[in-house]
């Protein structure tokens, strides 16, 4: 597999007005895998937001080097392609939508491209018929919900047939309905597109569903692996201020206790399979 | 006991007599105790913005009435001004109502408008800043310089030193993460203490509502379909599920045991229950 | 009150002869028209221009009613301009004199259709908006003012600016709405003390509103940007203008009209 982006000795500090450089990231190397969903865990300020807009040129590496699609995002000749190559999806819906009609802002970015007409008009359906939204594709878009608006959001970014998509928290504003829409579509969108997905987060569940999970403390990245595996580093994730699912806690704390569970047991299903195992092996006696 | 805030039969149309016309409120009867923790749980447009509202007379009812300690709310147009002040609402995503120079001033702005003198204003601004965590040197500088996590305290300070003796909160931990959500919570929960006075957590984060309150109130499609200690609010799975809600995650893992043949209280929604229930389990074994 | 239930952009969804002519046939009729409204004189010609304004209210199936709503909050403006007609227009049939006024025949006359005017003026362009949709409203007017960019005016950067104001119209609403609440619950009184209370009291409205509408002006900007926003040059268009033979007829019409009104005002009919 070939990296879609990867970054070496990423650094990026915010110039400050007083004398003092707040370092944001500090020496980040990633390789994200073309067609892989990765989650970007972490708590606020950590560095995720900022990773991602090095993704596609929004911000600029104060040292070190980002490549998208084996172009350098330093290079402001090739912006476009680099943009074109890595879709973003913010979090706040409302302050990302540009058209006063669905179809209209999803038609955004390949008329910005010089797409012909005809291929908008067939792009915009095929964006919003991948992210279930075709049916309101008249609507305007302040009357639509928060998981509607972000998924014609995502359609948006579909439409520049991106190779990759980053979202930044794209479910911190919403409801349970609409994250549960929008991780629904994001994970379609991987699956059935093999779109690239980087997905930043601090929900522990939504990150648990990714292929792989990389946590995030202090600009740096201090765990990198799959969720499973993540999740059981309990005490090293509390450090850094991060909980674990509560799958995940009520396994660390029996084991702490001294029983002998496994800490992989991540999903509802899993969890009750080890629970299950435990009571099994050390049976009520039934007086 | 005697409720300290209570509708009957409260229905609220919105745009009457228009296209638009929406019922967001049936005839509803709602009450919160004195002192009492409550928890009111329902997805968006399910009518417990509209509810919350009618609590501290923004919303005038359509039909029915609001007792604020068995007054009639709007029986008098003073009656009315003074529950705005006794009843707290503190709105989702406070942050961005902020408008003064400092942080001091937008914490008085509510003790101002009350008519109260500068001494008693000084000591409430310091005491409601106290307990929201926020230092003395926060209190001269502008809201605007604070990270959005300390703006949302300053604006929840800003409705705490109104020292109202019902405290409504519509999703006070919304976008922050894991640990700005309890340190929040923990703010909360000290108010509540302190004051006795009755705080009204709004969400729809299971986990973080059925770990604080008392007691739960479930608003769906403006009425109020359960309500009760969450022990029994959560024994309605499926149906909470059915209406966007669902039940805290150990809640779910403890109805599969059950459904696997374990012999369990399903009822457990926090860690320490979960933990608990099983030790007590594997206890019974040892003997 | 409740600033969600004003209806914005005032756009009459509808399938109307009226609504299905390209937008900017509609727009160079309406100013077609108001150069024919300026050129009638008299009585024939006023004639002709309301049968014209008639015809298409009534084509354009909008409710007769709501196009006379629309000339509610200008009446202010309507009385005042006949007022100023009435008392100073100079002529030789004075009908009535009192301390410094003087009112002529002449004046009355011109009173009344300066009112006749602007009421067909502004009755005329609310049947644009009622029956074109801000999108194609904001599309006709880049296609049509094209040629401007030949003397640097930013025709698209101006059309983008109106297309986005249009769509952030009901948001910011809204959050006037959300704030007004926020402040409301904290003792803010809007509605009452004089006019000098009232505007300190919009200050804890206004302050937020504004820092909202500059956070989600820098916001929307980054996400246009990372959409491949890059002015208007080599852009393309979904919805693409296309001139059909009813636009033709009309816009000959309209111009036979004009024409005419034009001669015959000419002559003072």
């Amino acid at each position: 597999m070939s990296a879609i982006i990867q970054t070496s000795d990423l650094r990026f500090s915010y110039p400050a007005a007083e004398g003092v450089t707040p370092v944001v990231l500090d020496g980040v190397s990633l390789s994200i895998e073309e067609g892989s969903f990765v989650a970007v865990l972490g708590h606020n300020g950590c560095g995720k937001s900022t990773l991602a807009k090095h993704m596609n040129a929004i911000l600029l590496p104060s040292g070190g080097t980002v490549y998208v699609d084996g172009i350098d995002t330093a290079d402001d000749s090739r912006l476009l392609d680099i943009r074109r190559a890595v879709g973003m999806v913010f979090q706040n819906p409302d302050n990302q939508i540009v058209a006063n009609v669905v179809e209209e802002d999803v038609a955004f970015a390949p008329e910005n491209l010089g797409v012909p007409p005809a291929e908008i008009r067939q792009r915009v359906d095929d964006a919003l018929k991948a992210v279930n939204m075709y049916d309101h594709r008249e609507h305007a878009p302040h009357l639509l919900s928060g998981g509607q608006k972000q998924r014609v959001a995502i359609a948006g970014v579909i439409a520049m047939r991106p190779r990759c998509i980053v979202l930044d928290e794209p479910t911190a504003m919403l409801d349970p309905i609409g994250r549960k829409d929008v991780l629904r579509t994001i994970k379609e969108l991987n699956r059935t597109r093999g779109v690239t997905v980087v997905l930043i987060t601090h929900h522990m569940d939504e990150a648990a569903q990714a292929d792989r999970l990389i946590v995030m403390a202090k600009g740096r990245v201090v765990a990198d692996g799959a969720p499973k595996a993540v999740f059981s580093r309990v005490e090293e994730l509390r450090k850094v201020g991060l909980t674990v699912p509560q799958t995940t806690q009520l396994l660390w704390e029996l084991r702490q206790a001294g029983y002998d569970v496994p800490l992989d047991a991540l999903s509802d299903e899993e969890c009750a399979q080890a629970l299950y195992s435990l009571l099994m092996k050390n049976p009520p006696v039934t007086a | 006991m005697q409720p300290i805030i209570e509708t009957k039969q409260l229905t609220h149309t919105y745009s009457a007599g228009t296209p638009f016309e929406h019922t967001a409120l049936d005839s509803v009867d709602f009450c919160a105790y004195p002192g009492e923790y409550l928890g009111i749980i329902g997805h968006t447009g399910s009518g417990k913005s509209t509810l919350i509202q009618h609590l501290n007379a923004l919303l005038r009812p359509t039909s029915g009435t609001v007792l604020f300690q068995d007054t009639d709310i709007w029986s008098d147009p003073k009656i009315t001004k003074r529950t705005r002040f006794q009843v707290g609402l503190v709105f989702q995503y406070p942050e961005y109502q902020l408008f003064e120079e400092t942080v001091y001033k937008d914490i008085s702005f509510g003790p101002k408008n009350m008519g109260l003198d500068d001494k008693e204003i000084d000591r409430r601004v310091r005491s409601a800043a106290y307990f929201v965590g926020l230092r003395d040197d926060h209190l001269e500088k502008s809201p605007f310089e604070l990270s959005g996590g300390q703006k949302r305290r300053v604006a929840i300070a800003g409705v705490i030193a109104m020292e109202p003796k019902v405290l409504i909160l519509d999703e006070p931990t919304a976008g922050l993460d894991p640990e700005g959500v309890e340190s929040i919570l923990g703010n909360i929960r000290e108010y509540h203490q302190a004051h006795n006075a009755t705080v009204i957590l709004v969400s729809h984060s299971m986990e973080e509502v059925a770990r604080s309150v008392d007691r739960l109130v479930a608003v769906n499609d403006g009425k109020i379909p359960f309500q009760g200690p969450p022990r029994e609010v959560f024994r309605h799975g499926d149906e909470l599920e059915q209406m966007g809600l669902g039940v805290p995650q150990l809640t779910r893992v403890f109805h599969r045991l059950r459904a696997m043949g374990v012999d369990i209280d399903p009822s457990v929604y926090t860690l320490d229950q979960a933990k608990a229930a099983i030790l007590e389990k594997l206890g019974k074994g040892a003997v | 009150m409740a600033l969600k239930d004003i209806t914005l952009g005032q756009y009459f969804p509808g399938n109307s002869p009226v609504h299905r002519l390209d937008p900017r046939t509609k727009l160079i009729c309406v100013v077609l028209y108001i150069v024919a409204l300026f050129l009638a004189a008299w009585f024939v010609t006023y004639a002709v221009m309301l049968a014209v304004l008639a015809g298409s209210i009534y084509l354009s199936k909008v409710p007769v009613k709501s196009v006379f709503r629309g000339l509610k909050p200008v009446l202010f403006i309507v009385v005042f301009t006949a007022v100023l007609n009435l008392f100073y227009t100079p002529g030789d049939t004075v009908l009535a004199q009192f301390w410094v006024f003087t009112i002529t025949l002449e004046g009355v006359w011109r009173a009344f259709f300066m009112v006749v005017r602007i009421m067909m003026l502004i009755s005329g362009t609310f049947l644009l908006t009622y029956t074109t949709s801000p999108i194609l409203l904001t599309d006709g007017l880049e296609s049509l003012l094209g040629p401007l960019k030949m003397v640097r005016v930013p025709v698209h950067e101006l059309a983008m600016m109106m297309s986005i104001a249009l769509r952030f119209i009901p948001t910011l609403i809204e959050e006037t709405d959300k704030i007004m609440s926020a402040q409301r619950a904290r003792g803010a009184d809007f509605e009452s003390g004089n006019l000098i209370q009232r505007a300190k009291a919009l200050l804890p409205l206004l302050v937020p509103l504004f820092i909202s509408a500059f956070r989600r002006a820098d916001e929307l900007a980054t996400a246009m940007e990372c959409r491949c926003y890059h002015g208007g040059e080599g852009r393309t268009r979904l919805r693409q203008l296309k001139y059909k033979a009813a636009d033709y007829v009309t816009l000959f019409l309209f111009l036979a009209i004009t024409v005419g009104v034009g001669v015959l005002g000419h002559f003072g009919l």
